[in-house]
């Protein structure tokens, strides 16, 4: 088997006593689509914020195609190929849906370039109607298209999305896990999501996150059958 | 009418008043008058250094004033020692420029938050003050030039033709000379804020996160634009100190700092011709209620109106409470709102507010 897209070896964060994150070793290869499942506060956004250097790490390492990547900057670890769409939307809100994809495509392609891929990717998230439309008056699932447009606009190996299906309308959580297959064509992604519809829609393989540590991995029936995984965490659902 | 048609309609709408202005005002007004539209056009420059950091980058300096100072302070001891004006105003630029690039990486680099920021660059002013104020003794001089302390430094030589130390700058010229100067300054920021750069610190200001996870260095691009605001803040100290051909510490003080965020305030964030409206509309207003002191009657209402602080402080609570945007981007929508209701639109539709806008 090829090397890694990213690793995690005995990552670990801890808040003051709260050990948000702990000893997680984690592997992801090149191409592939991984879901991330756990209840809220197993870690999973804290998981995310340490691949993005967004935090630095207690102790622990990232490793991005092996190269460490743990006390990065964030700007340094974008720049290497690693996008993310937060759960709050994290947009431009006082600039046009357009402004906002020209920036993110401005970072890596030359003026004429980017007056092209801005179109097109306005075009391949559905957003060219109310491209002129400031992003802050959007509803919230059309933010959800221009954070991840502004993420593919970058072109980066690895996406991570964090709930990229919240909030969204079942015609809309449709739309998104199509794109998120099509994306998965080109580049690996990790998924953080609570809606089990949209994870049958796209998942191979699960990670389950419990209390900051790995809980189990497999594939997306078998997580389902999963006893203790039912139990932490889609007790509710499969009981209903 | 689209955003860019109306951008360079804005823009052409500037040019015309602007070089209409310079032509006129010699020939229509007297001296006196054209003096004080001079320390106008100097002091809208200086508003235009904050209406970049504030208002598009979204640093707030409390310490503008600073790097207005230096440049004044700068142009001055350069003068009295080199004699020709040539090397003293362009370090009059530099140096500022420097000194705001030095506090710059470390509040930057240092991840200093914002409200930090605004104390510390109050703080760096209000040393400055106190520091050039205590250095009135006859011991207290660089070259030839003597600080004076709080006496300030008199006399200081205007500024020469380039590389001509026999032909000074006279009043009309410097006129000319600040009017031509703030205009190059507007179309030159208007160019700076279209420009990749400029749309680039508009991001970081809307959103900070987002733009580091995009790949961009924030700290990089405020650094840059905070040392652009104070080579344009050091020039316009150096015009400043040409103009009344004195500088007194008091050009770093609480009163000075605090100014320029009024102009910015009260003429708009995020625009660059509201601070110049702002600055030249408050200019006006304290020049016109400090000429029209009472004659020591009672009369209650004239002693009101004649205190200056006084009314700039309820203008300027009124303005925060009731026009949070300032005066022109509030007329800008109303202007806007005027428009869309004309053409029936069931959909209000916004213009997408651009870098470039303003």
């Amino acid at each position: 088997m090829a090397a890694p897209l990213l690793q995690t070896r005995d990552l670990s964060m801890h808040f003051g006593g709260v050990r948000a994150v702990r000893h997680v070793d984690f592997s992801l290869a090149e191409g592939e689509l991984r879901c991330l499942i756990g209840p809220n506060g197993a870690g999973k956004s804290t998981f995310f914020k340490m691949l993005t250097g967004q935090l630095q790490p207690t102790h622990g390492h990232v490793l991005f195609r092996g190269q460490e990547i743990s006390y990065a900057h964030a700007h340094e670890i974008a720049r290497l190929g690693i996008g993310i769409k937060t759960q709050v939307p994290s947009v431009f809100d006082g600039l046009s849906v357009r402004e906002n994809i020209w920036l993110a495509a401005s970072r890596i392609h030359s003026r004429e370039q980017t007056k092209r891929v801005v179109d097109e990717m306005l075009e391949r998230v559905g957003l060219i109607e109310v491209a002129e439309r400031l992003v802050g008056q959007l509803a919230h699932g059309q933010r959800q298209w221009v954070e991840l447009g502004l993420v593919l606009a970058t072109d980066p190996q690895l996406i991570l999305l964090d709930e990229p299906a919240a909030g969204m309308t079942h015609e809309e959580v449709h739309k998104t896990a199509e794109l998120v297959r099509e994306i998965n064509r080109t580049k690996a992604l990790i998924v953080v999501e609570h809606d089990m519809q949209f994870i049958r829609m796209i998942a191979k393989q699960v990670t389950v996150f419990n209390q900051g540590s790995v809980l189990v991995e497999d594939t997306v029936e078998s997580i389902m059958r999963n006893p203790q995984v039912r139990d932490i965490y889609l007790g509710k659902q499969a009981a209903a | 009418m689209n955003g860019r048609a109306l951008n360079l309609l804005g823009l052409g709408l500037v040019g015309v008043i602007g070089i209409a202005f310079l032509v006129l005002i010699p020939r229509l007004f007297e001296l006196d008058v054209v003096l004080e539209l001079t320390v106008y056009m100097i002091m809208a420059i200086l508003a235009l250094s904050l209406a970049l950091i504030w208002g598009y980058g979204g640093i707030l300096c409390f310490g503008q004033s600073a790097f207005f100072g230096l440049g004044a302070y700068t142009y001055a001891i350069a003068v009295f020692n080199i004699g020709e004006s040539t090397i003293p105003l362009l370090l009059a630029i530099v140096l500022p420029a420097a000194f705001a690039a030095l506090l710059g990486y470390f509040m930057f680099y240092g991840r200093i938050s914002d409200v930090y920021l605004g104390v510390i660059t109050l703080t760096v002013t209000l040393i400055l003050f106190n520091s050039v104020n205590s250095t009135a003794g006859p011991e207290f001089r660089i070259g030839s030039a003597r600080l004076g302390g709080f006496n300030g430094i008199p006399g200081i030589p205007p500024l020469n033709f380039p590389g001509n130390k026999a032909s000074p700058i006279d009043l009309e010229g410097m006129f000319y000379l600040a009017t031509i100067s703030l205009l190059l300054a507007y179309f030159g920021l208007r160019l700076l804020l279209a420009s990749r750069f400029g749309r680039i610190i508009v991001g970081i200001r809307e959103n900070e996160r987002r733009a580091e996870l995009l790949g961009y260095d924030p700290r990089a691009y405020k650094l840059a634009t905070f040392t652009i605001g104070g080579a344009l803040a050091g020039f316009a100290g150096c015009l400043f100190a040409n103009w009344g051909n004195f500088v007194s510490p008091t050009i770093f003080g609480l009163a000075q700092s605090a100014q320029i965020i009024i102009w910015v305030i009260v003429g708009g964030r995020g625009t660059l011709i509201g601070p110049i409206v702002g600055c030249i509309g408050i200019q006006w207003l304290t020049t016109a209620l400090g000429a029209n002191q009472p004659s020591g009657g009672p009369d209650w209402w004239a002693k009101i109106f004649a205190n200056a602080p006084l009314i700039l402080g309820i203008i300027l609570i009124a303005f925060v409470l009731l026009v949070p945007k300032g005066l022109v981007p509030t007329l800008g929508d109303l202007g806007q709102w005027l428009l869309s209701s004309r053409t029936k639109r069931a959909k209000t539709r916004l213009e997408p507010k651009r870098a470039e806008e303003g």
